[in-house]
């Protein structure tokens, strides 16, 4: 019983990570219907800028300022990859897989040339270090932290969409891009707004991963094939179906590790996505519409 | 801008069939070997032009197809150079006690062939059903490839004790009886690989021109308008998905041959994205444009990666960003000058 | 007329790249003229190339002092340096194009046991022979490799052994889904067993996994003595750090690593690992003026603070121990060289005299380390005496033995 309930909490946090790492995603995917192969390095260089900004303030403040460094880098990262790549690409979708992989590749690589193929290692404040014990179910405060910081960037996004003049333009391309175009607003400038947004938040999840463990070149390739399957599961554009796509399959891939091996639980993921989309294709929210060719 | 001389653009094909034909004479047995996995691989890519080109499906799963090919006509040699009563070595040392049921049919040449031929290709064609049939497509299905090439490969290495794990399965001795060792059997396979090549070629060639070739691009171009039509697309995005798995499945099989080695590291992510910029080099609408692509970028990457390895990276990753953005019908563009 | 210009530097190009392929086989047949072509075969990008750089290093430190000495039979050695990019099949066609076009007449590499296998029917073809420097599986044992890493009787059975005198009784077994950690805990688990001992647990992440909040479940739940480590590379970060924040750092819940050594821990940083075990046959704290030797003259080539490890020394002595063999048979010829290392006896390295047995394995010592706050090792337990080589257990498998 207290393997079950450790593992559902488990859940809960690994599902807090493809969350952070996914939300940028789906933001972008449902306004432009581009998937950024790339977006894993945005949570790679969130986490070299949080061992950066460390060096500079160590102490028990530095990750509160490691996070808005990290939010900034990667979203002014990701602005870059929209302006010069993505925007040339827009009516491609699927051959913006293919370059942004190869923006993914290099990065990779640069990063291997600055800082070592090693991982650099980002050591948690005193403060979040440890862990609680509730119920039989020991809780370490850094993913406590983490799960809290997921909540807090997921209530920021609806305040932003849903109140904020931003927001409603960002609402407005999404319902329909040419009509909201021919009102004047100017779509290319909601799409940078909300991809820079969206690469912020991978940012934002580079540090949190650096809390759990090393950073490396390759430390977003981990997390962004589930994130991928966030994406697919939740639905066009619903922060609502990507929250919970994120939870259902956080909490799947932690319960299946009872029984099988991390291993085996990611095949079991994938036959899950499949299986659903065999029942939900629309994903967990479908958003309605009335567009022929979604 | 100036037309490309007919003669060229007609010639060119023949050309490089000539130069095929007379590597055996020319290359040493090393560099015959290597031509020879290449042109394995360029199958590959023809199917791609396929699937992609043709049918608008972007696979980034291309090889966990080259894989089961790779896997069935291995688990063959593995058990074909057996003692009787024995089992593979890796079975031994991962603690296995007798040989899996599953494995049992291989000991057959027929039964293996004919599995790294249609275990790719109905698999293809299961998956491709289950997400087409529900209207998922485009970039939904790529990611989902994706996916499935991270899961095969995971669960290829997690099975240890039926598959070889993270080794692979290598040390073959001989196949049909012809010992691998002997550069005769070497150049007899180069013959096969370059054959079916061939033929491969030929076929997708006439099928890209048929009526099934015309609707696949129609659906490709307007999916619900060759509804409206009064045709499913769902059957020929199948169909073409399945046949770039049969031919995926094939190129493994023959490059299993050529490389005495089979492993997750070859069907991955990573190797399954390279596989489609193979094809998007050459062009995704030209089939020559896909084996001259497959030839050029694994031999560059042979050159590069021997003077200057962490150079590669960087190359590949440009290739991507440039062919995609400022190529997008690859080098058989540059000789049109305009889509197929 | 910039697409015909394209053109033409697009076919100019496929020309190149195709003379590059096809061109002349390169570098002088072995033991002719005054040089003599060997190989060089690591991972230099990819996952592995983090530690197999350092091995290439080592060995062609070897390989430039042995020239500097005047060479061998009074050639000059001319290492040819192949990447193999951390794929078995790549090193398979590496090795190929080293024997076959470079016409080497050794090859020094490999690190991981997916590369030894695919390079295997390589060298067994073309009757070369490969130098092997990294700890490994067993189960294996070619007239075509010289095995200079220890066996899993010089390394994991030590390790179980001191884990056993210092009174645990139940282990857990993690590791890195490949071949070594799963071989290695079958070896492990039998002679726990045998021991009167219990295995609590065992599991498996992904090569390059991060997440071990399941395997820290359930090790809180099996609650073992002792956990043995087969985790390879940054999984190993995260494991630890995971396990700190759980409240199970390694003064609480002792840890044995077969694959953690100096490099590893100056990337982690000593005090995440501080007060956990490792085993190893070389440790950079040995004692000797011949280590002491060692690492002055590979740091004063690759870096002050540069760490050495067990895989470096063992690449570094593959080269010495090639050179001897050599030397003895009078001939570069493989067949000649590798009876020639067989019956060599002891030679002087930097991990003390060690020699080759008849079955082609290094006779070696081994150690248990404690890791300190530096980073470096405090040896707190030794084997004694020089442990012969079983390439298979026999509690494992029984029946098997090495016939060359």
């Amino acid at each position: 019983m207290d393997l079950f309930l450790n593992q559902l909490f488990n859940g809960v946090s690994l599902a807090s990570l493809y969350l952070l790492a996914s939300l940028g995603l789906a933001l972008s995917f449902g306004l432009m219907r581009v998937i950024n192969m790339a977006h894993g390095e945005m949570l790679m260089l969130g986490g070299y800028l949080a061992w950066a900004t460390l060096l500079v303030v160590p102490g028990a403040a530095g990750i509160l300022i490691a996070m808005p460094v990290a939010f900034v880098g990667a979203a002014a990262m990701g602005g870059v990859i929209q302006t010069v790549l993505i925007r040339r690409l827009s009516a491609r979708p699927l051959d913006t897989l293919l370059a942004t992989w190869g923006v993914s590749l290099v990065l990779q690589q640069a990063a291997r040339d600055l800082f070592g193929a090693v991982g650099v290692e980002v050591r948690a404040p005193a403060w979040l270090e440890g862990s609680v014990e509730l119920a039989g179910v020991v809780i370490p405060t850094a993913r406590l932290f983490i799960i809290g910081v997921a909540v807090a960037v997921l209530g920021g996004l609806a305040l932003i969409l849903l109140k904020t003049r931003i927001g409603l333009l960002v609402r407005a391309v999404n319902q329909d891009r040419m009509m909201a175009s021919a009102t004047g607003i100017a779509v290319g400038r909601v799409d940078l707004a909300v991809f820079c947004l969206g690469s912020g938040v991978a940012g934002l999840a580079g540090v949190m991963l650096a809390l759990l463990g090393p950073v490396t070149p390759s430390v977003g390739q981990a997390y962004i094939i589930p994130a991928f399957l966030v994406v697919v599961m939740g639905g066009l554009g619903s922060i609502t179906g990507t929250t919970a796509a994120a939870v259902i399959l956080g909490v799947f891939a932690a319960l299946a590790q009872l029984f099988v091996d991390v291993s085996v639980s990611q095949m079991l993921l994938l036959v899950f996505v499949v299986l659903f989309i065999q029942f939900r294709p629309q994903g967990v929210v479908a958003v309605r519409t009335r567009q022929l060719d979604a | 801008m100036p037309e490309v001389p007919a003669i060229l653009r007609r010639g060119l094909p023949w050309l490089l069939l000539a130069l095929a034909a007379a590597a055996p004479a020319a290359l040493s047995g090393y560099d015959l070997n290597l031509l020879a996995r290449f042109m394995a691989m360029a199958i590959l890519a023809l199917g791609l032009v396929l699937v992609w080109g043709h049918g608008g499906i972007l696979s980034l799963g291309q090889g966990v197809f080259f894989g089961l090919g790779g896997y069935a006509i291995a688990m063959h040699m593995k058990l074909a150079d057996l003692p009787a009563g024995e089992m593979p070595d890796f079975m031994v040392w991962s603690g296995r006690e007798a040989l899996p049921l599953w494995w049992a049919p291989f000991g057959s040449a027929t039964f293996a062939i004919a599995a790294a031929i249609l275990v790719p290709t109905l698999v293809a064609a299961l998956f491709a059903w289950a997400v087409f049939h529900r209207r998922v497509g485009g970039t939904y299905f790529a990611l989902i490839t994706q996916a499935l090439a991270l899961a095969f490969a995971t669960l290829i290495i997690s099975q240890q004790d039926a598959t070889g794990g993270f080794n692979g399965l290598t040390d073959f001795y001989s196949i049909l009886g012809f010992g691998l060792a002997s550069p005769r059997t070497g150049v007899g396979l180069y013959w096969l690989t370059l054959a079916i090549l061939c033929a491969a070629f030929v076929g997708l060639r006439w099928l890209t021109a048929s009526r099934f070739g015309m609707l696949l691009r129609a659906a490709r171009d307007g999916e619900n308008r060759v509804r409206f039509l009064g045709y499913s697309p769902v059957p020929f995005k199948v169909v073409a998905f399945a046949i770039g798995a049969l031919l995926a499945g094939i190129a493994g099989a023959l490059f299993t041959l050529h490389a005495g080695v089979v492993s997750p590291a070859l069907i991955g992510v990573v190797p399954s994205i390279e596989m489609v910029i193979w094809v998007a080099v050459g062009g995704r609408y030209s089939l020559a444009g896909a084996i001259v692509g497959a030839l050029a970028v694994n031999l560059a990457r042979d050159a590069v990666s021997s003077a200057f390895p962490e150079l590669w990276l960087y190359c590949m990753g440009a290739l991507f960003i440039l062919v995609v953005t400022l190529m997008p019908n690859g080098l058989a563009g540059l000789l049109k000058g305009r889509a197929a | 007329m910039i697409r015909n210009k394209l053109l033409l530097l697009a076919t100019s190009v496929a020309a190149a790249a195709l003379s590059a392929c096809s061109g002349e086989g390169g570098g002088g047949a072995a033991g002719s003229g005054d040089t003599v072509a060997v190989g060089v075969l690591q991972s230099l990008t990819g996952t592995m190339a983090i530690s197999e750089i350092t091995v290439k290093n080592a060995e062609m430190l070897a390989i430039e002092e042995i020239n500097a000495a005047g060479g061998v039979l009074g050639k000059k050695l001319n290492a040819v340096v192949e990447d193999g990019a951390s794929d078995p099949s790549t090193f398979a066609q590496k090795a190929s194009k080293l024997i076959e076009s470079d016409k080497v007449a050794t090859v020094f590499g490999g690190w991981t046991s997916a590369s030894r296998k695919a390079m295997l029917p390589v060298f067994e073809r073309t009757k070369n022979l490969l130098w092997y420097p990294v700890q490994f599986e067993g189960n294996e044992c070619s007239p075509n490799i010289m095995y200079s890493g220890a066996q899993p009787n010089q390394q994991a059975l030590p390790a179980l052994e001191w884990a056993a005198a210092q009174g645990y009784k139940t282990y857990f077994l993690i590791g890195s889904d490949y071949v070594y950690p799963r071989t290695a805990n079958l070896i492990l688990k039998k002679h726990i067993e045998k021991g009167g001992m219990q295995v609590l647990g065992e599991s498996y992440v992904p090569l390059g996994g991060t997440d071990f909040s399941g395997v820290i479940a359930k090790l809180r739940q099996a609650k073992p003595a002792i956990v043995i480590n087969t985790l390879n590379g940054d999984s190993n970060v995260a494991f630890f750090k995971q396990l700190a924040a759980a409240g199970l750092g390694p003064k609480v819940l002792p840890v044995m690593s077969f694959s953690i050594g100096e490099q590893e821990a100056q990337a982690m940083g000593a005090q995440l690992v501080e007060g956990s075990y490792a085993a190893w046959n070389y440790f950079q704290s040995l004692p000797g003026d011949a280590n002491a030797k060692f690492i002055a003259a590979y740091r004063k080539k690759f870096g002050a603070d540069a760490a050495i490890t067990d895989p470096m020394v063992h690449g570094y002595l593959d080269v010495y121990a090639w050179k001897a063999a050599v030397e003895k048979a009078k001939s570069f010829e493989p067949d000649a060289v590798r009876k020639a290392a067989a019956s060599l006896g002891g030679f002087p390295t930097p991990m003390g005299t060690v020699s080759f047995a008849a079955n082609q394995s290094l006779v070696q010592k081994a150690y248990i380390g404690r890791l300190k706050a530096d980073g470096q090792f405090e040896i707190v337990s030794d084997s004694g005496a020089d442990i012969p080589p079983q390439p298979y257990d026999a509690l494992a498998f029984p029946g098997k033995t090495c016939t060359l």
